[in-house]
């Protein structure tokens, strides 16, 4: 009996791994007209201005980042792009955003006692890591509750071999 | 259901000698009260740049990391058994630190109050280190003080009341390690009940020349979860039957011991998915303005963030749960919200995912804060180890999603897992109790996506 549950149990990690792998290699949809944005961003104790921006993939992206009370830094996860910024200088920072997705942008010179926490957000969209993601667990979730469902049907069947329940 | 167990000491007689050893405990508590009082020190007189001390960075970071990410679902309460926090009140009460002192341990022997015999107070700890959290874990200063704190209150319980009473029913990080330790596959257990329950003398409890009684007030021979177990191994010494072991087993197997579902622990359940949530929120997301009401910049402002935590953590998140629990049961044709302590235990493992989660978040960004703090670590300019002036380097941050999101997905098919067993408790018709646990797997979804969303939306 216990063999058969593990048997059970690994087919549906198996599944599972399936459907991470599909959700994984989903191909992401062409993107169409490209920009080039020009963004103002302000950092200071302990927070950027905007706190979150939105660029399309595939967008030239110009930041230019100030500092209004101390020396501050940036440095966006992913793109590793990392620049340090003095009051009253501005520093122009451009990239293409050609990785879809949600990125925070941190601040990378100490700046205060909440300097580990200082982030902002990038979110380049289509954000198909995000709905990638959600669409796993959701479709996870019906997998396993599909499998249950299965498992008690046959545990319900006369033929079936007696399952004991779970307690 | 009987659960497959795995007992390590008939196959490993070398951790059973290594377990027995009375140097253990005291060795590993020496280890770790050193880093703590390096930790206080130089929260006291280091640099007040959070990221440039040790104090920080090894309590918050490298600490904090190993306890939530590897110990506690791992190895359970092991983190109690080097704890530094009740070594001073418990070596004073013994009068010794690894031999056997006989005689009773000297205290004012006071009787903890019944009605505090739960885990009400260290629900209340944690939500008081919460709400100055923003305070707590990045001003060095305010740090120390917290953590100077924890071992004089444990010394001043120690002088009134006999063993762990800290531990057991104050400690706000043990309240959590205690909960989450159910979902560990490792236990101490009695390899046979009626050993316990025959034997007259019950050394284990009473103490005898090669150990003392349990300090954390547990029996082994009724234990049946990790909760309450603190692994200090004194039962190990003690137990004249050879009767106790360390067993490896299936996650979250404490967790099906239905008749000890309780309500102190059900809300420490809800506490712990709140406050990851909010800390998602207030240390990983953009929002400045949440982090300086955390952070008690102004008064009215902290007021207002200390209000919305305490009313997310103890009644929203439990009201929304204590819905979708009522419903689940009319569905089952329960008397409505009968089951709603049980169904709670189904967010221990979601709970654990999402702190696993969070911590994944701030520890592969900040890790390397730690290679320079231990070669300066009250940032005074040091250089001990050559490696004060590493630069910050986010670990992975490509990868860090992908844990995340595998973390929380794990978390959350446990949880339904749960959901659907304790709903077909006492049920004939399994499809059925399959369908009544679904508003309850509706709450841990939203819940998840929750989760999702301020990592990667």
């Amino acid at each position: 009996m216990r063999g058969w549950r593990w048997k059970r149990e690994a087919r549906l990690a198996g599944w599972l791994g399936v459907l991470a792998l599909f959700i994984l290699l989903l191909p992401v949809p062409a993107h169409g007209t490209l920009r080039t944005l020009h963004l103002d961003l302000d950092a200071r104790q302990f927070e950027f201005t905007p706190p979150r921006f939105e660029v399309a993939q595939g967008d030239e992206v110009v930041i230019r980042l100030s500092a209004s009370d101390v020396v501050h830094g940036f440095y966006l996860d992913d793109y590793g792009i990392e620049r340090r910024v003095v009051p009253g200088v501005v520093e122009e920072i451009r990239f293409t955003a050609d990785r879809a997705g949600k990125f925070r942008f941190r601040c990378s010179v100490s700046c205060g006692p909440m300097h580990p926490f200082m982030i902002g957000e990038l979110v380049v969209t289509p954000n198909l890591p995000f709905f990638k993601a959600a669409g796993f667990v959701v479709l996870a979730l019906g997998l396993l509750l599909a499998h249950r469902w299965r498992h008690l049907s046959a545990a319900l069947s006369p033929q079936a071999e007696p399952v004991q329940g779970d307690r | 259901m009987t659960v497959a167990r795995y007992d390590l000491l008939r196959r490993a007689l070398w951790l059973g000698r290594v377990l027995r050893s009375r140097l253990l405990q005291p060795a590993l508590m020496l280890v770790t009260l050193v880093v703590f009082t390096l930790a206080i020190v130089t929260g006291l007189f280091g640099t007040p740049a959070g990221s440039r001390n040790f104090g920080i960075v090894f309590v918050w970071i490298v600490w904090w990391a190993l306890l939530i990410v590897v110990l506690v679902p791992l190895f359970g309460r092991v983190w109690c058994m080097m704890c530094p926090i009740p070594a001073p009140g418990e070596w004073l009460q013994r009068r010794a630190i690894v031999r056997r002192n006989p005689g009773r341990p000297r205290t004012l022997r006071k009787r903890w109050p019944r009605r505090l015999k739960n885990m009400w107070l260290q629900n209340i700890g944690f939500l008081g280190v919460a709400l100055f959290s923003g305070v707590i874990l990045t001003r060095p200063s305010v740090s120390a003080v917290v953590l100077l704190a924890f071992p004089l209150i444990a010394l001043g319980l120690s002088l009134l009341y006999e063993n762990r009473v800290f531990c057991r029913y104050v400690c706000p990080v043990g309240g959590f390690i205690g909960l989450y330790a159910m979902m560990a596959p490792l236990e101490l257990r009695t390899r046979d009940c009626s050993t316990c329950r025959l034997h007259r003398t019950k050394d284990c409890v009473a103490g005898n020349a090669q150990g003392y009684g349990c300090p954390w007030m547990v029996y082994p021979g009724n234990l049946d979860r990790n909760t309450y177990c603190g692994m200090c191994m004194e039962c190990f010494k003690t137990c004249p039957k050879d009767n106790i072991t360390l067993n490896l087993r299936p996650f979250g197997a404490d967790l099906f011991v239905s008749k000890s579902h309780r309500l102190d622990e059900a809300y420490k359940a809800f506490i712990m998915l709140g406050c990851a949530l909010l800390y998602s929120a207030v240390f990983l997301g953009p929002w400045g303005w949440l982090k300086s009401w955390a952070s008690l910049e102004s008064l009215p402002n902290w007021l207002l963030y200390a209000a919305g935590l305490l009313a997310i953590v103890l009644a929203l998140i439990p009201g929304l749960f204590r819905l979708c629990a009522a419903l689940s049961d009319r569905l089952a044709g329960h008397r409505a919200g009968s089951r709603f302590v049980t169904y709670a235990y189904t967010l221990v493992p979601l709970g654990l995912a999402a702190w696993i989660a969070f911590s994944l978040g701030f520890v592969f960004v900040n890790g390397s804060y730690a290679l320079s703090v231990i070669s300066d670590p009250f940032g005074w300019g040091w250089n001990l180890f050559g490696t004060a002036h590493m630069p910050w380097t986010p670990f992975a941050p490509q990868l860090l999603s992908f844990l995340q999101v595998g973390v929380l997905t794990g978390g959350l098919l446990f949880a339904a897992s749960m959901t659907v067993r304790f709903a077909g408790d006492g049920m004939v018709d399994a499809r059925r109790a399959l369908v009544a646990g679904l508003p309850v797997i509706a709450f841990q979804l939203v819940m998840t996506l929750a989760f999702l969303w301020l990592y990667l939306g």
